[in-house]
């Protein structure tokens, strides 16, 4: 069924690929009239189905600039969606997203792997094979135990806190591991194993089907055990990509020139076009988005948007709305209704909360339909594959029903309403708005909500992510937000709705607390057959929706903006911004 | 004078250790309060969506789970005999003063304060002599010809100046001259001196002119002010009697009593901008001291966050310490007690 | 001509609540090695008439008319840079308080190095000699050593002879001595004025003390101005002003000199009333509202301004009454009340 779907997708891509003349994908001819682009005609969303200013120009520097700092630029240490995308120009992982625009961005094909995982033991083994020919910046090989070494030393959360821990989870690692650096000579291959020099192998405690998601993640980048310097290796980082690091000061920015050791004949996706890449962190955002805007800076990296400035002097102006990009993210901005705090532990009453919500005016507290998103209905955001849309909770002009929430009201014994506190990130000026939104149209109904805001840096380890202050502070609502690692559902969901990864401090699951939706996750992270999987996912949205625990805001959008000179620019569904291993300048 | 001086000195290191105090006390005592735990105060630390047992072995490394005191103990001997620091790779010395490793990047904060020192320097006497040349001249202009449409168009300007917050003039500042006019570097393009003084001045010159028109408009006031007042003075008319040159009269006899209180407010606003023009550095994007205390306090980063209060805080003190010495040279009525 | 010859000098100052007629047609001639007292209530218009003779009111405000020659040259259409040229060098001026009009930042040596140097192109160790010189002359103990203090060091009687060092480095032919002992005390007050005298005789120069004092310049100077309300009064030699006064303000200072034998508060004739806004200078004789005599002129007092006339060898009166009956109330009420109290 698999197999199916890849095959689908490849055609799909192909179709796409003669349409959009795109660079990426396997190695297409280019029309010759665009080989060094220029010729585009900027358009509002011209890089979200093809590709935007086609070329196969080499040469040239790329600007960019980020407004704050990377996590880590270490592989094994990063868990930022920009830093997966651009740390894609300096490594290189087992699979990766497909390149180029349309939905296809959101299939995985092999990259250092010759094709996608093999799945053996019922989904509990996973193979992958590598290519061959493939070096390291300092031209010595990669083999499969660079790949292993990286999992295993990614595995020690110590020295690497940032990055995603699904390897850590998933993998059976030995009882007493260590970690790489305490234990160097610990054998791990219960966990991840190099059986000879171009095969990597997976043990998982159980079967689990997203694999091939989980391996495009920078753990499965290489890194030369020789090299590795532990927490120190961000500032140094082995190439594995078409760039390597020529300068790198942390906190202030890094430049990245070719890597000659890296053979394109091994890697059909990324055509490499700049010559040089010289990255600004730390960046004022609103001076960010000025530069973008005159030209000074071609990409912006963060890749979630412009700012609400930026935005007041893009929109009315069609020139520069010509130059952006508005796709629909697989993000939801929403409100968590905790059922921890009485009376909202009556489901009844979470259901008072959905009726009356007025979903325009939380819209429009999110910045309207293209700097905020589409309304959101259920929890599964459009980009998520296999997602369907539904709503449970339909109101007239989706501006609520005081009737059917007083009806719910009734139903959990509180006929009169009832009052509790509602958190938000005081530094989010939206979800400020969206908390003043949700105010309103629940006194219609006669909830009262107090209101209290947040610093964001701390929102979920001491206040609404902390069990014991949301308990005693009797917070019966929260603003939230949550954006997928990769788009399926178990990316998009499972952070945020699975009751066991429920801890003191710092929880991303405010209020979802279900055993069943936690049994149909199980059951849909185990299913081999994509489609069946997709539909899991789907019932477990639905659970969510009955369990009323989460009252979805939007869908976000974001509005990307096309640097100006930039060349073979497409939004990549995967990245959820654009794909910046294509981009090249003119 | 040297016991004085001596006095002043253990003064103000003692004032560098309540500050110490203060702002570890801030940082670790007060979430305690509210409630919260060592993990809960590590969470800040690690990535999104990270285990229990992640943010537990992070509280761990970060040493969260020992009492305060314990943890200010740790803190002062880093300053005083260096510490060291394991990066799982290995074990990295790291010598005194040592303010310890960033809490997110792991970097030591000691060498990238070091690091970012000149910039803020640069732009601070940069805009220094700009913002005293430029106030204090409109300013004794304005008192000589006082009521005079000069007067009137410099003591507006000078008015806008000291109430338009500098994101507002530097952001417009940037869009106007270098996005639009194309005639300065657009924000963040620094280089250092001793790469291209020619290239240093010209990347910091925009910065400069707007920190300094924010200052110069008080300058300006303020020097308004004084020499209206000393030019009153008896010993000016002396001064007159005597056959000078009126320049002279006003330069050497006028303006250098009005300068006198002039002298303190630059020591305190120079020294504060030395520990960290925050806004300018922010609007511009300037990796300098008041960049890095933006984002150590965004980020929460408490060795980060010591590191830029302690040297803000000594610049701040070295710089009333310097005046007061200064002002006894400047005023000899000043050197008898 | 004499050395100093001021002709109708008016001084007036606009100001936002009117014309400040502060000098109103003032003449006055002074000549070498002669003195000339003038003396007034404070606020009559001393200052400003001695601040204009050195042309330090030039490039202001101040509305100047009349003239001013000096040594046989007009300054009052000259340039204020040939007037400056002239200042410190040919005219020198002494002020009231010497605290504050001498800089506190600068050592009393560099005050009077920088007077001279302004007008004599000598080194600046030379200058020092000089100044040293000057201080030991005007009676400063150890003066090398003290060449260096700064003006808060020094005692009031010590400031104020740096003050006349300073005045007086340049050898100036004109010194005028703006109230030079009022912030001093009895005893000081006469050594200085004991030290002006000498020097005014050794310099040959001419000198022009102001005060409201009349005690001090009865032994200093040769003649005498009375000013009230920015003019003159009466003007006559010494003797003429003590022994023989005619106008009734004269009268009215003599009345309330201090003398040794008195408590200095105590007045025997005090002059009733404040003294007149130079803005609205009152009608006719100024001082009538003052003036105990005044209904003696059948009214013209308050409609028409009398004019200063000669009653005897340069002795000038500016009042209505007769010179008889001025000379008939001196002699029987006025003079026996001075004399009995
Ligand atoms: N620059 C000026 N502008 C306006 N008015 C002035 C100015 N200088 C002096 N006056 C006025 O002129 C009048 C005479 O002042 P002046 O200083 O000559 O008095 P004085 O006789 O010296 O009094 P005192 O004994 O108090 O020194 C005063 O009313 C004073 O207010
Ligand atoms: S004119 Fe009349 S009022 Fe004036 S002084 Fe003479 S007597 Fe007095
Ligand atoms: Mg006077």
């Amino acid at each position: 069924m698999r197999r199916k779907t890849a095959l689908a997708g490849a055609a799909t891509a192909a179709l796409v690929l003669v349409l959009s003349a795109c660079g990426g994908g396997g190695g297409t001819q280019q029309p010759a009239d665009s080989s060094s682009g220029g010729a585009a005609q900027p358009a509002f969303n011209a890089g979200l189905n093809e590709v935007y200013n086609p070329s196969t120009k080499k040469g040239g520097t790329l600007k960019a600039a980020h407004s704050a700092d990377w996590d880590s630029l270490d592989p094994g240490d990063t868990y930022y969606g920009y830093s997966f995308n651009f740390g894609r120009l300096y490594w290189r992982t087992l699979t990766m997203y497909k390149p180029g625009p349309g939905p296809e961005g959101n299939t995985v094909i092999p990259d250092l792997a010759e094709g996608l995982g093999e799945p053996s033991d019922g989904g509990k083994t996973w193979t992958y094979k590598l290519k061959s020919g493939l070096k390291f910046e300092d031209g010595t090989e990669i083999t499969a135990k660079d790949v292993a070494y990286a999992v295993g030393r990614s595995w020690d959360k110590k020295t690497f806190p940032h990055g995603p821990s699904y390897l850590n989870e998933l993998l059976d690692w030995p009882k007493d591991f260590k970690g790489v650096y305490e234990d160097p000579d610990a054998d791990y291959s219960s966990a991840v194993e190099a059986t000879d020099d171009s095969t990597v192998v997976f043990h998982l405690k159980e079967p689990f089907a997203s694999m091939d998601y989980v391996v495009q993640m920078p753990m499965t980048a290489p890194v030369p055990k020789d090299k590795d310097t532990g927490a120190k290796y961000k500032e140094k980082v082995v190439s594995s990509g078409p760039y390597k690091f020529e300068t790198n000061e942390i906190g202030k920015g890094f430049t990245l020139v070719r890597n000659d050791q890296w053979d394109p004949a091994t890697d059909p996706n990324r055509p490499a076009l700049p010559d040089r890449i010289e990255v600004q962190v730390n960046v004022n955002a609103d001076d960010l988005d000025n530069q973008l805007i005159a030209g000074d800076i071609q990409l912006d990296i963060v890749g979630t948007g412009l700012q609400a400035a930026a935005l007041g002097k893009v929109l009315p102006d069609p020139a520069l709305k010509a130059r952006t990009d508005n796709p629909t993210i697989p993000r939801l901005w929403y409100v968590s209704v905790i059922p921890d705090t009485p009376p909202l532990d009556n489901v009844e009453c979470r259901k008072a909360v959905m009726w009356a919500a007025d979903r325009v005016a939380n819209q429009t507290a999110y910045g309207g339909e293209l700097a905020g998103g589409e309304i959101a209905t259920n929890v599964l955001p459009p980009p998520i594959v296999g997602q369907e849309k539904f709503d449970l909770y339909a109101t007239p002009g989706n501006k609520g029903d005081v009737n059917k929430a007083k009806q719910a009201l009734a139903a959990c014994g509180q006929p009169n309403g009832f009052s509790t506190t509602m958190t938000y990130r005081s530094d989010r000026p939206r979800e400020k708005a969206l908390a003043e939104a949700m105010e309103q149209a629940l006194a219609k109904v006669g909830i009262k909500l107090t209101l209290k805001g947040f610093p964001g840096s701390s929102y979920f380890s001491d206040y609404a992510g902390n069990v014991n202050y949301v308990k005693k502070n009797g917070i019966g609502l929260a603003a939230h937000g949550w954006g997928s690692d990769w788009p399926d559902g178990y990316g998009f969901m499972q952070a945020i709705v699975d009751s066991r990864t429920i801890r003191d401090a710092g929880n991303y699951n405010l209020s979802v607390k279900n055993d069943e939706v936690d049994k149909l996750i199980d059951q849909a992270s185990a299913e081999l057959d994509d489609a069946a999987r997709a539909k899991l996912w789907v019932d477990v949205d639905k659970k969510v929706m009955e369990d009323a625990s989460i009252l979805p805001v939007v869908w976000a959008k974001s509005l990307l903006m096309r640097g100006k000179g930039l060349t073979n620019v497409a939004y990549n569904e995967g990245q959820s911004m654009f794909d910046y291993i294509l981009l090249g300048v003119e | 004078m040297f016991t004085y001086i001596i006095k002043r000195v253990i003064g103000a290191f003692a004032m560098l250790i309540v500050i110490s105090m203060v702002t570890f006390g801030i940082f670790y005592v007060v979430p305690q309060w509210a409630g919260a735990s060592p993990e809960a105060m590590a969470s800040r630390y690690v990535g999104r969506a990270a285990t229990p047992e992640t943010v537990h072995l992070v509280a761990e490394r970060l040493g969260f789970n020992d009492p305060v005191i314990v943890q200010y103990g740790r803190f002062v001997k880093g300053l005083v005999a260096g510490a060291e620091y394991d990066y799982g790779a290995g074990v990295e010395q790291c010598p005194a003063p040592c303010f310890g490793y960033s809490f997110i990047s792991g970097q030591p904060v000691w060498p990238d304060l070091l690091d970012r020192l000149p910039v803020t320097f640069s732009l601070a006497i940069g805009a220094a002599v700009l913002w005293v040349v430029g106030g204090v001249s409109v300013g004794v202009i304005s008192a000589l010809r006082r009521g005079s449409f000069f007067d009137r168009l410099s003591m507006g300007t000078a008015l806008a100046g000291v109430s338009l917050p500098i994101f507002f003039t530097g952001m417009i500042s940037l869009v106007v001259f270098s996005y639009a006019l194309g005639w300065t570097p657009p924000g963040g393009a620094y280089t250092d001196f001793s790469v291209n003084p020619a290239q240093w001045a010209y990347s910091l010159l925009l910065p400069w002119i707007t920190l300094a028109f924010l200052f110069a408009a008080t300058y300006a006031r303020l020097t308004r002010a004084g020499m209206l007042e000393t030019m009153g003075e008896d010993y000016i008319r002396t001064a007159r009697a005597k056959g000078l040159h009126e320049r002279e009269v006003v330069v050497k006899h006028g303006l250098r009593a009005a300068l006198t209180p002039i002298l303190t407010l630059f020591g305190i606003d120079f020294g504060l901008l030395i520990g960290g023009a925050i806004l300018t550095e922010t609007t511009y994007t300037l990796p300098g001291l008041g960049q890095f205390a933006i984002l150590a306090i965004r980020n929460q980063d408490m060795p980060q966050v010591m590191g830029v209060v302690l040297v803000a805080a000594m610049f701040v003190v070295v710089a009333s310490l310097i005046v007061d010495l200064l002002y006894a040279v400047v005023d000899p009525r000043v050197r008898l007690s | 001509m004499s050395f100093l010859d001021v002709k109708d000098l008016k001084i007036h100052f606009p100001t936002d609540d009117g014309l400040v007629k502060s000098v109103d047609g003032l003449s006055f001639s002074v000549e070498r090695g002669r003195t000339l007292g003038i003396v007034g209530e404070s606020g009559s218009g001393k200052s400003v008439t001695s601040l204009g003779v050195l042309g330090l009111h030039k490039g202001g405000r101040a509305r100047i008319s009349g003239e001013i020659w000096l040594d046989g040259e007009e300054l009052n259409g000259a340039t204020a840079e040939h007037v400056r040229g002239l200042r410190g060098k040919k005219m020198a001026m002494i002020f009231q308080d010497p605290l504050s009009s001498m800089h506190p930042y600068y050592s009393v040596g560099h005050q009077i190095i920088e007077a001279y140097r302004i007008h004599n192109d000598v080194s600046k160790q030379v200058a020092r000699k000089h100044a040293v010189d000057m201080l030991g002359r005007v009676g400063i103990p150890e003066p090398g050593r003290r060449v260096d203090s700064y003006p808060h060091e020094f005692s009031g009687g010590m400031r104020q002879r740096a003050m006349i060092a300073m005045a007086l480095s340049c050898d100036p032919e004109l010194l005028i001595a703006d109230e030079p002992t009022t912030a001093l005390d009895v005893t000081v007050q006469a050594q200085i004025l004991d030290l002006m005298r000498d020097l005014q005789s050794e310099f040959n120069s001419a000198l022009i003390i102001i005060t409201h004092d009349l005690g001090v310049v009865a032994e200093l100077s040769n003649d005498i101005l009375v000013m009230y309300a920015g003019r003159c009064v009466e003007y006559g030699s010494t003797d003429d002003i003590f022994y023989r006064p005619e106008h009734p303000y004269t009268w009215g200072l003599l009345g309330s000199m201090p003398r040794l034998d008195r408590e200095p508060t105590e007045r025997l004739m005090p002059i009733k009333g404040s003294p007149p806004s130079l803005i609205n200078v009152p009608q006719g004789c100024a001082f009538h509202p003052r003036c105990p005599f005044g209904e003696r002129t059948e009214g013209k007092a308050e409609t028409a301004a009398p004019a200063l006339t000669e009653t005897e060898g340069g002795h000038l009166v500016r009042c209505h009454m007769s010179r008889d009956e001025r000379r008939t109330l001196w002699e029987n009420e006025i003079k026996p009340a001075l004399e009995t109290s």
